[in-house]
């Protein structure tokens, strides 16, 4: 069995933030745009170093979006920063029409996405975002599950030609992707070879069904654990690979199960390879305030509910 | 000097073809189409400045928005007139597999449209991002936008008038389609507006009307005007009073026509007021 170190716990937002200071100085085409969260989403230092290539756009998200699509027909790449709520559900119709249908090359780059926001709450929480993006014709969707895997999503982006959804979070968590990993999008990363069950996890869930494999290992239960970052394009080939192999799913994410990541998993396998599935996942609910921890606690997307989800779905033989 | 004679004739083979465009599909919006031919008309044939080949960045040019996307059938004959696409291609108007979609898109290719608009409000906050792509890129050139006046509802248009004077988007210049219509009534009934001159006044913007906006002369002076005022740290209004579905008697000075096909008697008797000019399609 692999192990992986957590080498500091980082948040991802922080790889989002150092990744566009990066790009920021070997692409000049990046510019950057943010409604009035530049500190929360980490956006300072591109901002110090490019101020004409950074504009802060103020409360105003619609037009963020808008003025990031009309910055594309002058051939620069812009990246918009803002919570993951206001990023997708406030401005939908804006990325859908002047961004997606319009096939411009914005990266829409999302931070303290899900339950981990916390203390907030439920408004700004948002649980329902990836399901939101995905079905967008033409979007990217990804979603990184730690500090490295978000600074070298961030930069692998720049060198798309289309409109992306990126995905990060607001909390410290376990940093132990390579530093110099090369992001592919739309390939799925497989972090343990086991031959029992397939877990497939995205964001911060990753490092859970790490943590779950090995006490499954400890019971004699061996896990594929696949980090699946890209959720479209999905990685089909790379789980029915393992599914073929595994005959039972896990899939993990800081999501509803109604259009997240298992959703579609579930779409692949049912056309391709049925396999009995379960779902770590929030059940159709808005959050609430609380620690990060309470709040993945409380609603089961943590190791030790996966750990139940596997043992659950294996017993479906 | 600009032609007048060559312009006029343009408008009403302009008219032409809107209204047989939206006719053969019995759908589409003739009013506000009608309403805007003549701006149009001076716009890509008189005031801007315009590169031969179509490219998406445009840089070096003139670049135009139209926001309120489903006067789509006006924008489509001026650019096929303009030689954007051929004008055969307007018989495709909002057929299956066309180019020419009910509102203007660029997810099929059609040269001359550099976003898609339709879902109003969003036109202004592109307008805004264009301009300043300009600017990073050192390009003198202005972009012009159309707005309608009932689409100043949408709540975007004013996080983008705020944005544009708070941050000097002084190559910036967005003509709003003042004809007093939306498509259940007046504006004044559906949801009055108060005075535009003055919102946009106190939003830091310079403001100015055209009176006759369905006068070519008026036009190309007014938005010359308009020209000389760029460049000079505000972004540009220009409040067009037009006429909804001018140049057809009974489609004038009434909502009716804000998204009615004409049946073949109406037809005919629109055409005969607007005899052939340059040729159908």
């Amino acid at each position: 069995m692999k192990k992986y170190t957590d080498t500091g716990k980082k948040d991802t937002r922080s790889g989002f933030g150092d990744g566009l200071t990066e790009l920021g100085k070997k692409n000049k085409n990046v510019v950057a745009l943010c409604a009035d969260l530049t500190g929360s989403l980490k956006m300072d230092e591109f901002k110090e170093n490019h101020p004409e290539r950074f504009f802060q756009i103020g409360i105003a998200e619609a037009n963020m979006i808008g003025i990031a699509a009309g910055l594309t027909i002058g051939g620069k790449i812009p990246f918009t920063g803002t919570f993951a709520n206001f990023s997708t559900g406030r401005v939908y119709d804006q990325i859908r029409q002047s961004v997606a249908y319009s096939g411009k090359n914005v990266k829409i780059c999302a931070s303290h996405a899900g339950l981990t926001l916390g203390e907030d709450g439920a408004t700004h929480q948002i649980l329902e975002d990836i399901g939101l993006m995905k079905m967008l014709p033409g979007m990217t969707v990804i979603n990184t599950c730690d500090y490295n895997q978000t600074k070298a999503a961030t930069i692998a982006i720049a060198d798309y030609e289309g409109p992306v959804y990126l995905r990060f979070g607001r909390p410290k968590v376990a940093n132990f992707t390579p530093a110099d990993q090369n992001f592919q999008i739309g390939k799925a990363v497989q972090l343990q070879e086991g031959s029992d069950v397939t877990i497939i996890a995205t964001g911060h869930l990753v490092w859970e069904a790490l943590q779950a494999a090995e006490t499954l290992n400890e019971n004699g239960i061996t896990a594929d654990v696949i980090n699946i970052h890209t959720i479209k394009p999905l990685d089909d080939e790379a789980i029915l690979k393992s599914v073929k192999k595994t005959g039972y799913v896990v899939t993990a994410e800081e999501h509803n199960f109604l259009g997240g990541l298992g959703e579609s998993v579930a779409r692949l396998l049912s056309t391709k390879h049925p396999a009995p599935q379960e779902f770590i996942a929030t059940q159709d609910t808005f959050g609430e305030s609380g620690t990060p921890e309470q709040l993945m606690d409380k609603y089961g997307l943590n190791a030790s509910a996966i750990v139940r989800a596997v043992e659950k779905v294996i017993a479906r033989k | 000097m600009a032609d007048y004679k060559a312009l006029d004739d343009l408008v009403v083979q302009v008219r032409r073809d809107i209204l047989r465009q939206v006719h053969k599909v019995n759908s589409g919006h003739p009013g506000g189409s009608l309403g805007c031919t003549e701006y149009f008309v001076a716009l890509y044939n008189e005031l801007m400045e315009r590169n031969e080949n179509f490219t998406m960045d445009g840089i070096g040019e003139d670049l135009f928005f139209l926001s309120n996307g489903h006067i789509s059938p006006v924008f489509y004959s001026v650019l096929a007139r303009a030689g954007y696409f051929p004008v055969e291609e307007l018989n495709t108007f909002r057929l299956l597999n066309s180019r020419l979609q009910g509102h203007p898109t660029t997810h099929e290719g059609l040269p001359g449209i550099r976003i898609a608009s339709g879902s109003l409000g969003q036109g202004i906050s592109v307008s805004i991002g264009a301009a300043l792509a300009k600017k990073l890129n050192k390009d003198k050139h202005l972009i012009y936008t159309l707005c309608g006046d009932g689409e100043l509802q949408e709540g975007q248009n004013w996080e983008a008038i705020m944005y544009a004077a708070g941050n000097n988007v002084d190559n910036l210049i967005v003509t709003i389609d003042l004809n007093g219509q939306q498509i259940d009534g007046s504006t004044n009934n559906v949801l009055p507006m108060g005075n535009l001159k003055a919102k946009f006044e106190a939003f830091g913007w310079d403001v100015m009307d055209i009176e006759k906006g369905n006068d070519l002369k008026s036009i190309v002076d007014g938005m010359k005007k308009a020209k000389e005022k760029t460049g000079n740290g505000k972004p540009i209004c220009v409040l067009l009073h037009t006429v909804m579905g001018n140049g057809v008697d009974f489609m004038m000075y009434t909502h009716d026509w804000h998204g009615k096909a004409p049946n073949d008697e109406q037809l005919e008797n629109a055409l005969a007021q607007n005899p052939v000019t340059l040729g159908d399609y």
